[in-house]
């Protein structure tokens, strides 16, 4: 059964440039682990060291982030689109400090 | 990059109306020119010192970019009370190699200043932007 897979700007390079794959998988677990197949280099961007999803990485199965759904297990259907989208984070600032004397010069 | 004044001005915007937070968004474009600027929520549990653009933002966005014929062009964030160059954990969180990140610094509110990087292997490199 395929199902559609967006493949994100980054990934690119090693799908040949390519920006959509087909791939025949019944669970979304099996889909990232035939790409990961398929493009070897993709293999560690996909999946951690224990076949789990890189933290940094948001799938989606049509709609829905597999969090929120049934993570690796969720079921896959002919014609179901899934999306691969890296995270768009960042921060900053470090934590500051307070001003005024450090607690150990107020022993007096 | 290319970028007209116009999106210039909705960025501006964005960050100011989002402030002290810092503000989030996604441009779309051509070439490295920017045609659409798509602010979106900041996530992030600390907003103050973080951006994080929600999952569903995510999607949503980079679906109207790629209708529109459009490539991500750059991942825009804001500095509201620091310089406008990319922080440590910035850099360790740019997955977006060929994509420009543009940061905003309001440090000083009359005086924005707007720069443009490319974050790859956890090099930052500054590029030049056109404002026309
Ligand atoms: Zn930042």
């Amino acid at each position: 059964m395929a199902v559609n897979v967006y493949i994100p700007t980054p990934f690119r390079r090693h799908t040949g440039g390519q920006s959509r794959v087909q791939v025949e998988a019944v669970t979304v677990g099996e889909l990232l682990r035939s790409l990961a197949r398929e493009y070897p280099d993709l293999a560690g961007r996909i999946l951690d060291g224990q076949g789990g999803v890189q933290n940094y990485l948001n799938v989606f199965v049509n709609e829905e982030e597999i969090r929120s759904l049934a993570g690796l297990d969720t079921p896959l259907k002919a014609g179901d689109e899934v999306s691969l989208i890296p995270a768009m984070a960042g921060g900053g600032r470090r934590t500051e400090r307070r001003a005024g004397r450090p607690p150990w010069l107020n022993i007096m | 990059m290319e970028l007209p004044r116009r999106i210039y001005e909705e960025m501006l915007n964005h960050a100011r109306a989002c402030a002290p937070e810092e503000s989030c968004g996604l441009v779309g474009g051509r070439a490295g020119r920017a045609e659409r600027f798509f602010p979106t929520p900041n996530g992030a549990e600390d907003p103050l010192r973080r951006y994080d653009i929600p999952p569903v933002d995510l999607l949503r966005v980079t679906r109207e970019i790629e209708r529109g014929g459009m490539e991500l062009t750059a991942i825009f964030h804001s500095h509201p009370a620091t310089e406008a160059y990319p922080s440590a954990t910035d850099i360790r969180l740019a997955y977006y190699p060929e994509a420009f990140y543009l940061i905003l610094s309001l440090a000083d509110p009359e005086r924005p200043v707007l720069r443009a990087f490319r974050i790859a292997d956890g090099r930052v490199d500054e590029q030049p932007i056109a404002i026309c």
